[in-house]
Formats: C-alpha cells, sequence, structure tokens
C-alpha cells in the first residue's frame, strides 16, 4: 500500500502540481503528463497478472485512486484503471491513452450521444455503455462538445450510430457502480487536501491580532469539516473493499451517497475560512472544490445511489437495519 | 492530522458471539417499539442479570475477578445486538462499559476483588459522578469536596444530572481532595461511593418526556472508609479523562436512534408506499450508519492495538451523535409530508420520545463543542 502511495506521491508532486492541473484545464496538450504516468505501469494496475498486468485489488489500489483526488490529477488514471481490467478481462485489445467511462449514452436518429462525460477533454478513448452494450470509441472520431463550464474538463461527444454498432461487445458490468467506487476515492483525496489547505490557511491567516484557526469558532467548523472528511474517506475506502477489480455494488452505492454528501459542508466550511481568497483563480482551493461539485454529481449524486440503498432495505422482508448494513454494506472480512 | 482510520474486521472469535445473543434476545425482549426506542435508558435489572448469567457483562474484565478476558470487539458484538434489539441495559450499562474497566485499570487488589465480581453478575450498578451545578462542560471546575479524617474522607457537595442514581448502587465521582477549583486539574481524586450511605441524598429530575433519569446527588458530611478513594489522590483528571475514553470509544454512539428507524421501515413495508423522497431518507441513514459502523469498528482495532484513539473516538461520537439527531428530524417530515395518511399511535410516541431526549445525544459524554474542541487540537489548530 505504502509503497504504491509514496511513488504516486513524487510522482505526481513532480508531473502535477497546481499550475500544470491550470494549464491542462486551459487547453494545453495533456498528452506528455499520460506518458510520464504510463512509464510507472499504474494504468495496469488492475489487468490480471496472465493479462499482463500487476493484477492488484481494488482495495490494495485505494492509496492511488485517493492521490489522483488529492493532487487533482487531469486525466481519468482511475477510470482508465478500472477499464483496462475489464478489457483485458474480456480479452479485447487494451489500446493506449487514457479511457474514459460514459454512461449517460442514448441513441439520437443515426447518431450515439454520451453526455457529461468526465474527463472528455483530455481521454482518448471513451468507453460508451448503453444498457449492456459497450463500445470502445476513439475520440478522433467523435465530435466534441465542451459543456462550456469555466475550466471545465467534462463534455459531449457525438460518434456514428455505425461506428458504436461496429465496436459493439456486450457486457453485464456494473460500470455505473464501478466508475461510482473510482470517483469516491477522488473525492477523498481532493476533500483531504481541501482540510489540510484549510487548516494551514487557519493558521497563517492573522485577524484581531491572532491566526483565525484560534478562534473557537473558525475550529468548531473545521472540526465539524474533518469529521466529514473521515467519514468520507472511511466510506470510499468501503467502495474500494474488494479481493479484485469489481466493487460490491452496495458498497460503491454508500461510498458515492456519503462522499457526495460530504462535499456540501466540506467545500462551504473550506471556502467560508478561505474567505474571498478562495474564490480567486490565482488560490489552489478553487482547484478542488471546482471538481467536488462536479464529482458530487457525475455518476450519481447522494439522492441516486441513497435512494437505492433504500429500495435495497425494503426489497426484504423484515430484516432491521443493522441486520442489513452488516449483511450488506459491509465488507467482507478478508 | 489525524491518522486515517483503516478498514477493520471484526476477528472471529468475537463475531461467534452473536448467534448466542441474539437467540437470547429473540426470547427474552417481547417489547413494544415504545419500549424499545428506551434501550438505553431503559432499567431492568431482571434483564441485566440474566445477561451476566450467560457471562455477557464484563466481557472485557480479567477473568479472574469474575471477567470475560475479551478484546473490546467482543464487547461492541454485544452490545451492537442489545441495542439494535432495543434491550434495556442502562441498569448495567455504566458499570459494564466504564466503572469496571476503570477499577480494573486503577484499583487496588482489594477494590478489584470486592467490585468486579459484583458487576459481572450485574449485582452492582454503578453511575458517574461529573457534573455538578457549577461544573458542566468546565469539569475542572468541580467543588464537591472530600476532606481527609482518621478513617477516611467526609464527602459534602453536590451532584447532578447523574444517570439512574435513584437506583444504581454506586457512583465513582470526581471530587476535589486538595486546593480549590482555582488549581484547576490538580487537586482532583475519584472516589467510589456507596449510595446508601448516611448523608447520600439522591432526588430524581423529571425530564421532558415525563420520566426520570438524571438525579441530583447531595453529600452532606458523608463519612467515607480510606478504600474509597480509587486510584490516585491528585490523579482524578488523568483517571477521568481515561475512563471518557471507554465512554466515547463504543459502538452506542451510533445506536441511540436505530430503534426508531426500524419502527418506521416496518411502517413503509406494511403500507407498501415508500416514496422517492422516503427512499432517498432511509437511504441516506442507512449509508451514513453504515459509514459510521466502519469507523467505529475501526476504532475499536486502534483500542485492541494499545492505542490511545482520543481524538478519532471525539471525531466518531460527534459524527454519530449528530446522526442519531438527525434521525428523528428526518422520519418525521417523512410522516408528515403525507399529512392524509394514518400512522399507528406506537410509532408516532416512539418518534416524539426520540425526539424529545435527542438534545440528551450531544451532551452525555461530552458535549458536541468539547469533542469538537479535542478535534481541533488533534488537527493542529490550538
Amino acid at each position: 500500500m505504502s509503497e504504491f502511495s509514496d511513488t504516486i506521491e513524487r510522482l505526481f508532486s513532480v508531473e502535477c502540481p497546481p499550475q500544470q492541473v491550470r494549464a491542462i484545464e486551459a487547453g494545453s496538450p495533456s498528452l506528455p503528463l499520460w506518458e510520464k504516468i504510463a512509464e510507472t505501469e499504474f494504468h495496469n494496475a488492475l489487468v490480471k497478472d496472465a493479462q499482463g498486468g500487476a493484477g492488484l485489488s481494488l482495495s490494495e489500489v485505494f492509496d492511488v485512486l485517493f492521490a489522483c483526488g488529492a493532487h487533482c490529477l487531469p486525466l481519468p488514471l482511475p477510470l482508465t484503471m478500472m477499464a483496462r481490467a475489464v478489457l483485458a478481462e474480456a480479452d479485447l485489445v487494451l489500446p493506449d491513452g487514457p479511457i474514459t467511462v460514459a454512461t449517460v449514452v442514448f441513441e439520437r436518429g443515426a447518431v450515439i450521444v454520451c453526455e457529461r462525460v468526465p474527463y472528455a477533454l483530455t481521454a482518448r478513448w471513451v468507453l460508451a455503455v448503453m444498457g449492456e452494450s459497450c463500445a470502445l470509441l476513439p475520440v478522433e472520431k467523435g465530435r466534441l462538445t465542451p459543456n462550456g463550464v469555466h475550466a471545465s474538463l467534462e463534455g459531449n461527444f457525438e460518434f456514428a450510430a455505425a461506428l458504436f454498432e461496429s465496436l459493439k461487445f456486450r457486457s453485464s458490468f456494473d460500470w455505473q457502480a464501478a466508475c461510482a467506487a473510482m470517483i469516491s476515492a477522488q473525492m477523498a483525496g481532493a476533500m483531504e487536501r481541501v482540510l489540510t489547505d484549510t487548516i494551514s490557511f487557519a493558521n497563517e491567516r492573522s485577524q484581531f491580532g491572532k491566526p483565525i484557526g484560534k478562534f473557537q469558532s473558525i475550529q468548531q467548523q473545521i472540526s465539524s469539516m474533518a469529521e466529514q472528511v473521515f467519514a468520507a474517506r472511511m466510506a470510499a475506502q468501503l467502495g474500494c473493499a474488494s479481493a479484485d477489480h469489481r466493487p460490491d455494488s452496495h458498497l460503491a452505492a454508500i461510498a458515492k451517497a456519503r462522499t457526495s454528501e460530504a462535499v456540501v459542508s466540506v467545500t462551504a466550511v473550506a471556502h467560508a475560512v478561505h474567505g474571498a481568497m478562495g474564490i480567486t483563480e490565482e488560490y489552489n482551493l478553487q482547484l478542488f472544490t471546482r471538481r467536488l461539485h462536479e464529482w458530487r454529481l457525475a455518476y450519481g449524486s447522494e439522492g441516486y445511489w441513497n435512494r437505492r440503498v433504500g429500495q435495497l432495505l425494503l426489497a426484504g422482508a423484515s430484516e432491521g437495519s443493522v441486520d442489513f448494513i452488516r449483511a450488506q454494506l459491509s465488507p467482507n472480512p478478508a | 492530522m489525524i491518522k486515517p482510520l483503516p478498514i477493520t474486521a471484526i476477528p472471529p472469535e468475537d463475531e461467534a458471539l452473536r448467534p448466542p445473543v441474539r437467540a437470547f434476545l429473540a426470547e427474552a425482549l417481547a417489547a413494544t417499539p415504545f419500549q424499545r426506542v428506551h434501550s438505553w435508558m431503559g432499567f431492568d435489572a431482571d434483564f441485566s442479570r440474566a445477561l451476566a448469567a450467560r457471562g455477557w457483562l464484563g466481557l472485557t474484565l480479567p477473568p479472574q475477578y469474575g471477567g470475560g478476558g475479551r478484546s473490546p470487539f467482543a464487547r461492541l458484538v454485544v452490545v451492537e445486538e442489545l441495542l439494535a434489539a432495543g434491550a434495556p441495559v442502562a441498569a448495567h450499562w455504566i458499570a459494564d462499559r466504564q466503572s469496571g474497566p476503570l477499577i480494573a485499570k486503577y484499583g487496588s487488589e482489594e477494590q478489584k476483588r470486592f467490585y468486579l465480581p459484583k458487576i459481572c453478575r450485574a449485582e452492582a450498578f454503578f453511575c458517574i459522578g461529573m457534573s455538578e451545578p457549577g461544573a458542566g462542560s468546565d469539569l475542572a471546575s468541580v467543588r464537591t469536596k472530600a476532606s481527609k479524617t482518621a478513617s477516611g474522607w467526609r464527602l459534602n457537595g453536590r451532584k447532578i444530572w447523574t444517570t439512574n442514581a435513584y437506583r444504581d448502587h454506586y457512583m465513582i465521582a470526581l471530587v476535589r481532595t486538595s486546593g480549590t477549583s482555582e488549581d484547576r486539574h490538580s487537586g482532583l481524586s475519584q472516589l467510589i461511593i456507596d449510595l446508601t450511605l448516611p448523608g447520600v441524598i439522591v432526588t430524581p429530575i423529571r425530564d421532558l418526556a415525563g420520566e426520570a433519569h438524571f438525579c441530583e446527588v447531595l453529600f452532606e458530611d458523608v463519612e467515607l472508609a480510606d478504600a474509597a478513594l480509587i486510584g490516585k489522590e491528585g490523579g482524578g483528571w488523568e483517571q477521568v479523562t481515561a475512563e471518557l475514553v471507554f465512554e466515547r470509544s463504543g459502538p452506542e454512539r451510533i445506536y441511540s436512534s436505530v430503534v426508531l428507524v426500524d419502527a418506521w421501515v416496518d411502517y413503509l413495508r406494511r403500507t407498501g408506499q415508500a416514496s422517492e423522497s422516503d427512499l432517498a431518507t432511509l437511504g441516506r441513514l442507512l449509508a451514513n450508519l453504515a459509514v459510521l459502523r466502519a469507523m467505529s469498528i475501526s476504532v475499536t482495532g486502534q483500542i485492541c492495538a494499545g492505542n490511545n484513539p482520543g481524538v478519532e473516538a471525539a471525531l466518531v461520537k460527534d459524527l454519530g451523535t449528530e446522526l442519531e439527531q438527525q434521525i428523528p428530524i428526518l422520519i418525521a417530515d417523512a410522516l408528515g409530508s403525507q399529512p392524509d395518511r394514518s400512522i399507528p399511535g406506537e410509532l408516532i410516541r416512539s418518534l416524539a420520545f426520540v425526539t424529545q431526549l435527542a438534545p440528551s445525544f450531544s451532551l452525555r459524554g461530552g458535549t458536541r463543542e468539547i469533542l469538537r474542541g479535542m478535534i481541533a487540537r488533534g488537527l493542529g489548530l490550538r
């Protein structure tokens, strides 16, 4: 675990500092950064050994996913890791370059529309999921429309339906849950970064003759924020508690629900503490809080996943809530 | 910074306690939801003795004093089952959770031999003598004073908000044995007080739900033997801090309202009319509880590993009580969102009881503000 976290920390600290994130958001090429990451082979971490990967489990790569959020990596490394593991398992060819996953996909006449695709601007491939039909589509064959949100990497794609047909394969894999688990881990990482930056700011910024972190009202808010960050981290760990690359879909549900819920108060307190400085382009906080709000919606917000969990309990005849949590919402002991 | 909490599994030998406890509870509890929402506040000495007879009290206490010699995970499993079922645990609760472990840690050989077997047999029920009229969150300002006498101590003063003092046998009190309240943390000691002694006057205080759980306890020249002192004279502050870690780190801080959740779930199942918003509310409660449970198990793992997760325990407790307090609020809105529906009276009474007592969830064992102060210190803000 920690060997990866040291390697990835070193790599991201050198190759993906905040100015790099800003540059890529502003349209600089992201391929050089991807190539640096690909040298480490982290993108093959979840691919089975027999298929040329490292054969690691989701829980073993948690620190890597977490770091992608903590450094606001502007590339879909976690989604690529997941996609490559699933493609390899289906004996499909593994392409070069970052892969994003589109789950909001529908047909409009002769066109396949992929809407609100995370990392649309930096991915080379879109794994489009429409029910049990999937296709790995090269972005250069699609028409990309950025979403128009300032500095966002999300966008919509249109592909020829005939292209989707020709590349289509069947997969019963639960992509929604898998992507939710991956994004949850990134969100937990980004929230921890927001917390440490907020604590540093509170200890440095002085008003009324002392650091604002010495005021009880600020301490109480940051403590409450820390509680949310710790809960989000545990939720994300649960979402990735798996002995292979497949997350448990119930655990992925609570991971995405709980991390998304935490975003609301974590970002609110962080901005309240940072004051006007926090909403400047110059300050790093915005890199993380903008992304956190975007990720909260990606692959289902807390409203969606909470409903799924609620339905699951009511589907049982008489099970009580604690029994349900032990049986369905807890990791299996190894 | 506070270290992240890893996912921790309950060891199989402790999980093995679960089936027999469940089987016992299925037999022993025929209570209504309204009785079951009392759980923590439900006092039933016979029930406590039945648990003791099966070896489920004092699980973590040393076997030579009648304890189970088990890890905190064993207690976690039993407590989780008791609270999930809404069992009336109040009689033995304090002794099992904190007085017993405190005596085991700081008591003399004689004290351990006297009290621990009684605790394990549910023959000695304890209460906590911390708060006073002038000492709430500012615990170090206690004024109850024990003066040295030829044979022991003479005690004068007043404790308040002492849960169940009127039906417990003993109190472990934090009192001043030297100096004044200006001396803060020094000069404080812990005494074990037999509540039947002359000069001890216990008065229950009626609460907003029409019941009496907490009490005022007056000490008027109460003569105590030397052996009433537990631990070190002047070591009270350190001991009480350790005791509060026992109090704060258990799984009970997430389950106070869980019986109400189940009563609501039963209602939704029976009517078959859960709205989209009901489902989202229910899922939110479950997702939050599942994460808190994993955090609570992780804190227990830290204790088993010999660490002192005081700050982590404070963090889990504050999050846990916040959820416990959200539960009646969210369920009330869910029920009130369909004002034309019939709601069973039992569910309304259970909801009202939890709603009315919910403010206490973030008072007992340290207020929210005190806990957040501890967390702030752990984060490097103080």
